[in-house]
């Protein structure tokens, strides 16, 4: 079979279409360059009648939301999850990595929960503040500008509180606390812990004439038809084309390598075309990689050649290595001071939190150096599948019988809905060489493209820290006068950690240095050996933060994107 | 029912108030979209394949008549109906029954066991099947096994106990899901709305108050049709 190839050249390739992608697609096809959008998955416009879910009310599916199909739940808006029909993944022995794909345009952020925290000075410099890992290439200061203007063309709500490692921002005013908020408030402050308005990309106010505003279904995991939540689709790659730009977007291509010329740089890519499942070639000035921090990896150590024999970019032997997800341990806790809600309004608000907590301790008296966050989750939401289970096991609290049959369990039912309170402790693990994906030769995927094995392992430096987040939460709950749900997970299961990738913000895997034996990526997330080949995702993240990482992947792709432009200008590459 | 109208309610009704008029009139036309949009189709969102997967399990059958009728009637002994929001027949839990027990296969031994249990229970105390059983008779049976210990695993409880557990769940989840199962819970959501914060007599009853200061940096609802402009130093203007 040969390889089809379009005669056409583009400015730039663009490999994936999230929230790296899509920022690139509007900066480069709003100055002016023919781009070239590449997705795995189908198109996809949370507008669309046919696919949308948002509104739809459980009794329309015959499953009532069940996770049978998405991991999430049938209304959650991600074409994929841990597993994808025909694109396995392989892992070491002794390790548990959970890696999340969405095919799908604007791949995850379609469903993503929008926490939009920028990184503080301090995050940019984990080494220089406790010795761990490595610092940035850059600052916060030189990160500072992109994030502004992020706030600005995509909206975030939240308030400007004057922390030194949460900087303020251009926000848009925060909705009001839901009950089990104004609950999970009082708790915090009795322990001392800080509570502050959350930062999430939902519009609550209007941003410009293209975008609604939000209307409070509380649903934005399901993407917003008005585009009043950020998904990449809807705010950065339709009004991209909308302002005359040139996008061709190819979707249902599954790109395989990138393809590079006798002086080994960059000549475009190679994809699978799903629809016909045939490969074609792509040619392009430069190449963007934007398929997410693992995808990126892969695409690079599968795109070996004369010049690049271990793989493109991979002079240091360092892609793939460093990998590190956020650290997540949870807990609920049942208060009865929010049994016997009133049901008389809607309390749906925004999709996720009203309010959250930022890191407020201090990691030199503590036995882990890096912080977490706090979210937290409640309320009288849409039932779906799944409600109604065990109806009246608080009973126990009360030293009641449980289970039982007949009209009394309406009572039950009612009587508690609303009466859990959950918190999720997101934080900061450290990056390590030793935690890394590579190609396992023995595996491909049902296009033939090897696929990624995984090695990873949490140290005690995390296993501390979801120690503490469970004895906070267990402080929490008793500040509100509540019972913990379930046992209190211990050091044999890992203090409830979960297994590296379950929360979904894996970063690191081409890392930015100044040095390029100790790095993939330049500070402008430019190859250090192809100086035509970028990586936008989170891949050249060198530490994670206690934040959640897409506000700074938008931020970073805007500006390489600018330094992208400036370098074709100067026909640097 | 209609939905645009409740929309209407909510929107310019309870809670409205202090909406000036640009505010509404941006959120009920993005509000009647949606929802025009919704009632246009059929469609439930999900992928080619996804609707594949389900017809296929629609096509398949789990239980036999007897079976189905056997879920009916016990299913109204866990929620027996009451006016106006009904029962199981109504929230057609039996069916959905039928869909649960075919999407998620590790419950089938759970369900047809537990089935074929009650009627060996029946036969042999009343000699005759659960579904033909006087409801007092039902009801001497659902009361031996209604019970669980929630401090032992439910997987080394009595089958009998595992089946009743999981037909209660099948039941309350399927009508809470439904129609009229979600009119009787009164839940008010998944409709285009303005939050605006907890009402005071929840408030009250709950013994919480809103902190003036959180407050006031809240969304002011009457301006949110106003494009936002900020200060240099992010100060929102307008």
């Amino acid at each position: 079979m040969q390889i089809k190839e379009s005669p056409e050249v583009y400015d730039v390739i663009i490999v994936g279409s999230g929230a790296g992608g899509g920022m690139a697609t509007k900066q480069l096809a709003d100055a002016g360059l023919k781009v070239a959008v590449v997705e795995a998955g189908p198109f996809f416009d949370p507008a669309d009648p046919k696919t949308m879910t948002q509104l739809k009310w459980p009794y329309e599916s015959p499953r009532r939301g069940a996770g049978t199909d998405r991991v999430f739940g049938e209304w959650d808006m991600a074409y994929g999850g841990w597993e994808v029909e025909g694109e396995p993944y392989t892992q070491a022995e002794g390790t548990d990595f959970w890696w999340y794909r969405s095919r799908m345009l604007g791949g995850r952020t379609n469903h993503w929960g929008r926490i939009s925290l920028r990184f503080g000075p301090k995050d940019f410099k984990g080494k220089t503040r406790d010795g761990h890992g490595e610092d940035w290439p850059i600052g916060y200061d030189e990160v500072k500008p992109y994030y502004d203007k992020v706030d600005k063309l995509i909206g975030v709500f939240g308030t400007n509180e004057g922390l030194e490692d949460d900087p303020d921002g251009f926000f848009l005013p925060p909705p009001k606390p839901r009950l089990h908020e104004l609950f999970y408030i009082e708790g915090a402050k009795k322990s001392g812990i800080p509570v502050i308005p959350s930062r999430m990309s939902m519009l609550t106010k209007k941003i410009n004439n293209d975008r609604g505003v939000c209307f409070y279904c509380g649903q934005c995991s399901r993407s917003c038809s008005v585009y009043a939540d950020f998904s990449s689709g809807s705010c950065l790659i339709f009004p991209a084309q909308k302002n005359g730009g040139q996008v061709k977007l190819f979707v249902n291509s599954m790109v395989r390598e990138v393809t590079t010329n006798e002086e080994g740089k960059a000549t475009g890519v190679s994809y699978i075309s799903k629809d016909d499942r045939k490969e074609y070639k792509l040619k392009g000035k430069v190449v963007v990689l934007a398929a997410s921090a693992c995808s990126s990896a892969r695409i690079l150590l599968n795109s070996k050649s004369k010049q690049h024999p271990n793989g493109l970019g991979n002079s240091s032997n360092l892609v793939g290595k460093y990998l590190h997800d956020s650290t997540g341990s949870s807990a609920a806790g049942f208060i009865p001071g929010l049994m016997n809600r009133k049901m008389s309004y809607n309390e749906d608000g925004v999709g996720g939190m009203h309010v959250y907590s930022p890191w407020w301790g201090d990691n030199s008296k503590l036995d882990f150096p890096r912080g977490y966050h706090i979210e937290v989750w409640g309320g009288v939401r849409q039932p779906n599948y799944g409600f109604g289970f065990n109806p009246n096991d608080f009973n126990k609290f009360f030293g009641l019988k449980t289970g039982g049959y007949g009209e009394s369990l309406r009572d039950d039912v009612k009587k508690y809905y609303g009466s859990v309170i959950g918190f999720g402790g997101r934080g900061e693990g450290i990056a390590r060489k030793e935690n890394y994906c590579e190609i396992d030769p023995t595996t491909v995927d049902e296009f033939g493209i090897p696929v990624l094995k995984f090695h990873y392992q949490w140290s005690d430096l995390e296993l501390n820290q979801a120690k503490h987040m469970q004895d906070t939460f267990e402080e929490l709950i008793n500040n509100m006068g509540g019972e913990p749900l379930g046992e209190k997970p211990g050091r044999e299961q890992n203090y409830g950690l979960l297994p590296p990738g379950k929360i979904i913000h894996e970063v690191g895997t081409t890392r930015m240095g100044n040095d390029p034996k100790t790095s993939v990526t330049n500070k402008f997330n430019q190859l250090h050996d192809v100086d035509n080949v970028f990586v936008v995702d989170a891949g050249p993240f060198v530490s994670q933060a206690d934040k959640n990482c897409t506000w700074t992947i938008l931020a970073l792709s805007w500006r390489a994107s600018d330094y992208i432009i400036e370098q074709l200008k100067q026909q640097n590459v | 029912m209609d939905r645009r109208k409740s929309i209407q309610t909510i929107i310019l009704g309870a809670g409205a108030s202090a909406l000036a008029f640009h505010g509404c009139k941006t959120d009920q036309v993005e509000g009647d979209k949606v929802v025009s949009d919704m009632e246009e189709t059929k469609y439930f969102g999900r992928t080619p394949k996804e609707l594949e997967r389900i017809e296929k399990l629609k096509a398949e059958q789990l239980f036999n008549e007897h079976e189905m009728e056997t879920i009916t009637v016990l299913s109204t002994v866990i929620l027996p109906p009451k006016e106006p929001h009904g029962g199981p027949i109504e929230a057609e839990v039996p069916e959905f029954i039928e869909f649960m027990g075919k999407d998620i296969p590790e419950m089938q031994t759970t369900l047809l066991g537990g089935l074929m249990w009650l009627d060996h229970k029946s036969n042999t105390e009343f000699g005759t099947e659960f579904k033909s059983a006087t409801l007092d008779q039902q009801k001497q049976i659902c009361d031996e096994i209604c019970w669980y210990d929630t401090e032992t695993s439910l997987d080394e409880q009595p089958l009998e106990i595992q089946f009743f557990s999981l037909m209660r769940n099948l039941t309350l989840t399927g009508y809470y899901t439904s129609k009229v199962g979600i009119a009787d819970l009164g839940y008010k959501g998944n409709m285009p709305n303005v939050w605006d914060g907890v009402p005071q007599d929840v408030l009250d009853q709950h013994g919480v108050a809103y902190d003036p200061e959180w407050i006031a940096k809240c969304v002011d609802q009457s301006t949110r049709g106003v494009i936002a402009e900020w200060d240099e130093n992010g100060k929102l203007l307008t």
